[in-house]
């Protein structure tokens, strides 16, 4: 199973805010174990997808040069369980962005009602000692642009993301 | 400049929000990882909000200095020999370390920090 917690994004500008989709599907196998008899998606996976869409959005920021990585739930709130046939829309504003970390804040949506907040700390690890390869380009770029992060992304000055030639 | 009061409160809302405990936990002599919880990628958090909150630019190894806690020059047997209590006191003149000088164990040292060397740490900082 790959990790991928996010279908794509419909909104990403450069170092300050993304929104991505997850539509949630009775075909997920997790969706069945979680609670047996009543299908959801787990809360944690909604984290983890707040986590992948702020991520992108801060290793962008800084051009894939360090390890982003999660490394603290500052807090989180979730107000009702998504269930097969919602559309969770994530939302991620950088609260502050340094070479060494960054502070998000990240809603999660279904419809007009939010399903879930909180502020996600991501540690950006420089590579070297304990740090393994960053990421191979050719994988990373395929995720990239299976989110349609160059389609609809926006650089500081609002021209179009220019996709990387790793 | 602000008061030590208005740092105190400040230093508190940035506990409160990174640490997840509640305001009344944060007395001055709380120590941040023994009474307060705080783990190491605490710290980070803690260094990014009191950046913010006050403006300041807190650099690394300033709170925590791991580079003499793990110098085989500072410490010896697991323990912070004189030129590494020397060193901690030149680098962190607002850590109160007498009680971690009783036991200079390595261990120890994380549960030296309080909240009081934290608001004195933030009022050298804005005084320069």
């Amino acid at each position: 199973m790959r990790w991928f917690w996010i279908d794509r994004f419909n909104e990403f500008v450069r170092g300050k805010r993304a929104t991505a989709v997850k539509n949630v599907s009775l075909a997920e196998e997790h969706l069945h174990d979680h609670f047996p008899g009543a299908a959801m998606m787990p809360n944690s996976l909604v984290v983890e997808g707040m986590a992948q869409t702020a991520g992108l959005l801060v290793a962008d920021a800084i051009e894939f040069n360090r390890r982003v990585v999660l490394a603290k739930v500052a807090a989180a709130e979730f107000h009702f369980d998504a269930v097969p046939g919602d559309t969770l829309v994530y939302k991620a504003e950088v609260l502050d962005l340094k070479p060494t970390g960054s502070l998000v804040k990240v809603t999660s949506t279904v419809g007009d009602r939010v399903q879930g907040e909180a502020e996600l700390f991501f540690a950006h690890l420089e590579p070297g000692d304990g740090v393994p390869k960053l990421f191979e380009p050719d994988e990373l770029l395929r995720w990239l642009d299976h989110m349609h992060i160059y389609d609809i992304g926006q650089d500081e000055a609002g021209q179009p993301l220019a996709r990387p030639d790793w | 400049m602000p008061s030590r009061d208005e740092i105190f409160d400040k230093v508190k809302d940035a506990l409160v929000e990174a640490l997840g405990v509640d305001e009344d936990e944060v007395s001055p002599s709380a120590t941040l990882v023994g009474d307060l919880g705080a783990e190491s990628i605490d710290f980070l958090d803690i260094v990014f909000r009191l950046e913010k909150a006050f403006g300041i630019k807190i650099l690394r190894g300033e709170l925590f200095p791991e580079d003499v806690l793990s110098s085989s020059e500072f410490v010896t047997n697991g323990k912070v020999n004189e030129a590494g209590l020397k060193e901690l006191k030149a680098r962190m003149p607002f850590v109160d370390l007498t009680k971690f000088e009783a036991n200079p164990s390595v261990q120890n040292f994380p549960n030296t920090l309080t909240v009081e060397d934290m608001v004195r740490y933030v009022e050298s900082k804005l005084a320069a």
